[in-house]
């Protein structure tokens, strides 16, 4: 699944549908405004000095109802670019003891842990329960994870957004390999 | 010695046509055939709500069953015509309700409908059967609560594409228990969540449910549950195609359009997550209508289920099909008949997808039925235009949009006149073609010749002079309806052929030449047009003669100048003694 194309937002000279091997022709320019940053003559105030990577790619100067798109068919795919341009997302394996294969899911679905733990009970079909500081999972599954130093950490104990940025995998715990004094 | 057939033979006969044109034609006839036809219409069709008024109509017409109404030019789809234009319903809905008690149908198109409309349709006629909203707008879910709790009989409720303020999703809950004689239900366009249970309840109780479009509210998850209650669906619109991967949500998605036997189209799929496609797959084979323009699935699983629709006949898709994937569609859909690719990335100059002009001209080789195209890419060549030309000569409407105005053939660098001449020279039978790219005053002499039954025209940022539009008003016998934006047309080819307009629906420019003392010229002249100004620039009221209109509505009508009208649209020409 590419959502994020980034060829796409890639900036090159050249025509549509060209790729670098064909010599680079380009018609007479039309009075479109790109935001392709040119040369000193730029104004200071209109060039964006942001990081080359992320801007976007260069946009016509929009003219009123051109092209011919219905308003409604303008709003969803803006949403959807929006959307995709906050990044793609986050895969992990998950495996559980016990089970003959690994699955992977996509941290950036969720917003929260409780969110996590539903859709790891709905694909595992098991009961993992509620999380609590002192006491862990109470249930017979445990969620572990695998953190950026290999360390087997218990899922729960920090800040989501800190879980988001260093899990590396996922491991659902079993049975008697959980109890934990 | 007059012989005639007596009227009820006569009104027999009469029963079977069902075309307008020849009703039309048929009440020319004589005296006695109009008469006769005119108590015996039950659906008439206005293209133009301010050609005709409805005292009119219903004084012709006593007996009508179903009514449809188009309001704004068609541009007004694209943000061209202001707000406050006009397109009101109300006046209509008003006379209607008292010249029709047992009027079943109503079809509206671009006019603003108001929630004081739908209470009064909802109210007035004891019969009501069928509500079509087509891009309409100026009405709440009140107005469909109105409409859901009284018309007791109502089989068709369909929002296609309107903008409707969205207080709530509780007017679904307003039809009453009793309510079983639902047929079609189409509320795509709406944002906010029905309460589902509602909406399970009335499906449930709705045998007769062929079609149904959800709004991208409903989630995937409920989306089984509706299709067990209501396996015969012929017409199916999802609602938001995305949730976790669940492996029982597939199976149970995969078990429920398994039981639809009846299912032929399918919409929605919005916020698509890929590995919920193969659900409908076994679909696939059943379907003729699918719709995924608003699906951002990328080309390998499009291909993927375009290659299973063998008896695919219209297709309606984003850009991000591609070439390979339409190639693809060339090869597996051989009773195709309409394709519509939409840009997923309109007002981005460098493309995103390779979609290229290669993938129409695949689809022209390979779909031996298609008729209707509408296309929108970056590039475009002379040469591309003349194979499809040559490849589907039976094309119908061809609606090319290469998506930088002005571009010119990406080959030659030549202007697209040859191109789109060979388009016209080719398909005899066109009837609505769309322009787009680098064009010269050629092409026009090129349609002017040849596109003799070309009915709709559509033209933009092309052309050099008024001989442009000469070509296409002397030229175009069949033409109707013709919209212009930015061209350099101005007043001598309006009115050297100012007869012309009255043989045509409309005309529509916008950004072109046309001087305001010319419009008023044209009004004076032809008082069976009403040549509206409109222009929000400046007062109407001291703009110079020799100054250019922005934008100018030209129509045919019997029903006299219009007084509905905001300050900043004026009818030239109908009263001397108003205008300097």
């Amino acid at each position: 699944m590419d959502l994020i194309n980034f060829e796409a937002t890639e900036l090159r000279l050249g025509l549509p549908g060209t790729t670098d091997d064909v010599p680079e022709t380009k018609p007479p320019p039309s009075s479109v405004n790109t935001n392709k940053r040119s040369s000193s003559e730029m104004d200071s105030s209109v060039s964006d000095e942001k990081d080359s990577s992320r801007s976007p790619p260069p946009a016509k100067e929009q003219v009123v109802g051109w092209p011919p798109v219905r308003s409604y068919r303008k709003n969803i795919l803006q949403v959807k670019k929006t959307q995709s341009e906050m990044g793609s997302g986050i895969y992990v394996k998950v495996s559980m003891d016990g089970a003959p294969y690994l699955r992977k899911v996509d941290l950036k679905v969720y917003t929260s842990y409780g969110e996590l733990i539903k859709g790891l009970q709905d694909m595992f079909k098991c009961i993992i329960g509620l999380y609590s500081e002192r006491e862990g999972y109470k249930s017979e599954h445990a969620p572990t994870y695998e953190d950026k130093d290999g360390d087997w950490m218990l899922v729960g104990d920090v800040p989501w957004d800190m879980f988001l940025t260093s899990c590396k995998r996922i491991r659902i715990m079993r049975g008697s390999e959980v109890t934990e004094s | 010695m007059a012989y005639s057939f007596p009227e009820e033979v006569l009104e027999h006969v009469f029963s079977f046509l069902s075309s307008e044109k020849d009703r039309n034609a048929v009440s020319l006839v004589c005296k006695s055939w109009y008469e006769m036809e005119r108590w015996c219409r039950r659906r008439i069709f206005v293209g133009n709500c301010y050609a005709v008024n409805p005292k009119i109509m219903i004084r012709r017409f006593p007996e009508v069953k179903s009514v449809e109404l188009k309001g704004k030019p068609h541009f007004a789809d694209f943000n061209l015509v202001p707000e406050g234009w006009g397109g009101y319903a109300y006046p209509w809905i008003v006379e209607i309700a008292r010249g029709y008690p047992w009027l079943e149908e109503i079809r509206l198109k671009r006019m603003v409908v108001t929630d004081e409309s739908l209470e009064l349709i909802s109210k007035s006629f004891k019969n009501f059967k069928v509500l079509v909203l087509s891009s309409c707008e100026g009405f709440s879910t009140d107005g469909l609560a109105a409409i859901a709790a009284n018309c007791r009989n109502l089989r068709v409720l369909e929002l296609r594409e309107c903008e409707v303020e969205d207080l709530s999703g509780h007017w679904l809950s307003h039809f009453p228990d009793s309510f079983t004689s639902l047929e079609s239900l189409n509320m795509g366009c709406l944002n906010s969540e029905v309460s589902f249970s509602a909406l399970e309840r009335l499906v449930a109780r709705s045998p007769n449910l062929k079609t149904l479009r959800l709004n991208r509210a409903v989630p995937l998850e409920k989306l089984p549950t509706l299709l067990q209650l209501a396996p015969q669906l012929v017409e199916l619109g999802t609602g938001s195609y995305s949730a976790e991967i669940r492996s029982d949500l597939c199976s149970s998605l995969l078990e429920a359009f398994s039981r639809c036997k009846n299912l032929k189209g399918l919409s929605g799929f919005w916020d698509v997550v890929p590995a919920y496609l193969p659900a409908f797959y076994s679909m696939c084979p059943r379907l003729t209508f699918l719709n995924l323009s608003y699906a951002t699935t990328q080309s390998p699983d499009l291909t993927k289920i375009v290659s299973q629709c063998h008896n695919l006949q219209r297709l309606w898709v984003l850009d991000y099909i591609e070439d390979t994937g339409l190639n693809a569609l060339s090869m597996s859909c051989k009773d195709l008949q309409e394709l519509r690719v939409f840009p997923s990335d309109p007002f981005v100059a460098d493309a995103n997808v390779l979609l290229t002009e290669q993938g129409l001209v695949s689809v022209s080789e390979g779909c031996p039925k298609l008729q209707s195209v509408l296309y929108f890419c970056r590039q475009f060549s002379n040469s591309a235009l003349t194979t499809i030309a040559k490849n589907r000569p039976n094309l119908t409407t061809f609606r090319l949009c290469i998506l930088e105005p002005r571009a010119p053939d990406y080959l030659t660098f030549e202007p697209l006149d040859s191109g789109f001449g060979s388009i016209v020279q080719h398909c005899k039978n066109l009837r609505r073609l769309s322009l787009s790219g680098l064009l010269t005053d050629r092409v026009f002499q090129h349609i002017g010749t040849h596109a003799k039954k070309l009915d709709m025209l559509s033209i933009a940022f092309a052309g050099d002079s008024d001989l442009g539009l000469h070509y296409v008003l002397s030229g175009c016998e069949s033409l109707r309806k013709l919209e212009i934006r930015d061209c350099p047309f101005g007043d001598k080819a309006l009115l050297a052929n100012a007869d012309k307009l009255e043989t045509m629906r409309s005309l529509w420019m916008s950004s072109c030449a046309v001087s305001f003392g010319a419009c008023k010229v044209l009004g004076q002249k032809m008082p069976g047009l009403n040549v509206e100004v409109i222009d929000e620039r400046e007062n109407l009221d001291s703009i110079p003669h020799n100054s250019p209109v922005e934008k100018l509505y030209i129509y045919r009508t019997v029903a006299g100048e219009r007084f509905d009208m905001p300050h900043f649209v004026r009818t030239m020409g109908k009263d001397n003694r108003r205008f300097k």
